[in-house]
């Protein structure tokens, strides 16, 4: 069968990053970008079903800016066979997002879709519910794991109190969660072949998809800093101090 | 305006977030409904007929709702959602899962984990993993929005006393199934809802020694949390997790043990009143956010610490 994967490109996961002294958002310029990193588990999981014999063909696709071919590059390294752009530079919400992946599922009649439970920039956690809601597929979220029985596939889920597994017909989509799998390094030979694999373009017009949005960021700012602590000598003092200063036990 | 607030609940009782949910729809303001879906839920819907300030519970009780399941959940909200300005759920992992598929049904933007109302249609919520806060406006009819607990006081469990009605909706879409769940058992305080959280990471060094925190968590009536290391080493189960791919969390009191305070675990828990690190590390990020600071041994000193209080 065959499997979209969504990923994205962020600010790296190790940036700390900084509001932008206008309050217009964070300051991205010459910040490192990477692929999300639940969109790497989202790879993985695609390339282990296909190790295993389930997946025949994995599309890798962003919905971004024109630097985000760096991250479907990456994906091409990891394994997957090849990769589309819908190339747009608006800050684009879940939603729009959604509905340009519902238009790439239309197309290429995918029978999973797997992406990232929710990017690190926005921590919206919406696309992959949003896009099973518009193709009207089930969805298996926060998946830990994915098992693929004839047309049903098996996720278990990460849900507040534990796991929980539910069985969902498919075409489905999946959104990966921290502990799905540990996603691998690409290779250099890897790297220099996924040069060499298809790459298309589209903008979202193609696609006939507006990408307005019904929510605009009026402002960004930091977060309130906390005041500077202080180091305690030994329990007896930090006791005194929770009990007398802070008053907490 | 009219406000649905979607009650998390077990079937059998009714989730504290819920009242957290309440508080954020009371600060917006109008009429708040409660909807109560599920499978044998009337005691839950007694209990949401008792939150102060709800004005209505609608009551679905049907056996496609009974887990919940977004594909039966979403079409059942966002059919009832379009006669309300608002539709809020908490941002659990149960609201997470159904509410943005609603928002997609009402073809609008979700808002997720707002920390607070500006108006009826701006809130600010955390984006960057908490290093940074967004004020967002909506333009949407139906405002579609998650509620981050920790940014809200709980309001009453007891007082109201609203009508109840039952409503109907879709049946089941035959799309997806139950299968089975394992729960986590535990004595303690719930993690989110906990007064004092006490948490572990890497520097417990297994799951065995984590028995010195249950001890001293016993002996101050707290909850334990840990870091993405110390559930990844399999320490303890992942439903323990606090961060930003985990819980988050905003107590009177965390206590961060052997954990070095990486940008994705101070998500989940730098909202907390009073921080206190343990940590072997002088250099450790998370007394660059401790209150209270002790460098040392976590084996001397917890077992010390518990005998001090």
């Amino acid at each position: 069968m065959k499997v979209l994967v969504a990923v994205k490109r962020v600010v790296d996961y190790n940036v700390k990053v900084r509001v932008k002294a206008d309050h217009s958002g964070v300051d991205l310029a010459n910040v490192k970008m990477s692929m999300n990193p639940f969109c790497e588990i989202a790879v993985e999981e695609a390339v282990r079903l296909k190790e295993k014999g389930v997946a025949s063909e994995i599309v890798v696709v962003s919905v971004g800016p024109s630097g985000a071919q760096e991250q479907l590059r990456t994906a091409l390294a990891l394994g997957a066979d090849r990769a589309v752009l819908v190339e747009s530079n608006d800050e684009l919400s879940s939603l729009a997002v959604a509905k340009a992946l519902k238009a790439l599922v239309d197309k290429e009649q995918p029978q999973l879709v797997i992406l990232g439970k929710q990017a690190i920039d926005s921590d919206n956690n919406q696309t992959g519910q949003m896009l099973a809601a518009l193709t009207g597929y089930a969805q298996g979220t926060f998946a830990s794991k994915v098992e693929v029985a004839g047309d049903k596939v098996n996720v278990t889920r990460e849900i507040d109190g534990g796991l929980q597994t539910v069985a969902l017909n498919l075409p489905a989509i999946v959104t990966t969660d921290l502990r799905l799998n540990e996603p691998r390094y690409a290779s250099l030979p890897n790297i220099m072949k996924a040069k060499k694999k298809p790459l298309e373009f589209l903008p979202p017009d193609v696609l006939g998809i507006s990408m307005t949005s019904t929510v605009k960021t009026l402002k960004v700012e930091a977060p309130a800093a906390r005041s500077a602590g202080i180091k305690v000598k030994s329990v007896a003092e930090l006791v005194e101090k929770l009990k007398n200063e802070a008053k907490v036990i | 305006m009219a406000i649905l607030v979607i009650a998390e609940h077990n079937n059998g009782a009714l989730g504290a977030a819920t009242l957290n949910t309440v508080a954020a729809a009371q600060k917006i303001g109008g009429d708040i409904a409660v909807l109560v879906a599920g499978q044998n839920v009337g005691g839950v819907a007694e209990a949401a007929v008792k939150i102060a300030g709800v004005a209505k519970v609608l009551v679905a009780d049907n056996a496609a709702y009974a887990h919940q399941l977004p594909e039966n959940v979403a079409p059942l909200v966002a059919e009832l959602g379009n006669g309300y300005s608002h539709v809020l759920a908490p941002a659990t992992t149960n609201g997470k899962n159904f509410l943005p598929r609603v928002a997609a049904l009402l073809d609008v933007d979700q808002i997720s984990e707002i920390i607070e109302v500006v108006s009826a249609d701006t809130f600010k919520r955390p984006i960057y993993a908490g290093n940074a806060i967004a004020t967002v406006q909506s333009s949407a009819a139906v405002k579609v929005i998650t509620v981050r607990g920790t940014g809200f006081d709980a309001v009453a469990a007891e007082g109201g006393s609203a009508a109840v009605e039952a409503v109907s909706g879709p049946a089941d879409a035959g799309k997806s199934a139950f299968v089975g769940e394992e729960l986590a058992k535990s004595d303690r305080p719930e993690l989110t809802a906990a007064k004092i959280v006490v948490s572990g990471g890497r520097g417990m060094g297994n799951g065995d020694n984590f028995s010195i925190l249950y001890s001293l968590a016993d002996k101050l009536g707290a909850a334990v949390g840990a870091s993405r290391a110390a559930v990844d080493a399999g320490f303890v189960p992942n439903d323990m997790q606090v961060g930003q791919t985990g819980k988050i969390v905003a107590p009177q009191l965390y206590v961060a043990v052997g954990i070095s305070g990486a940008i994705q675990h101070l998500a989940g828990m730098k909202d907390s009143k009073v921080i206190v690190a343990i940590n072997k590390d002088e250099e450790a990020p998370i007394f660059q956010v401790a209150d209270y600071g002790l460098v040392g041994d976590l084996f001397e000193l917890i077992p010390e610490l518990e005998k001090a209080i």
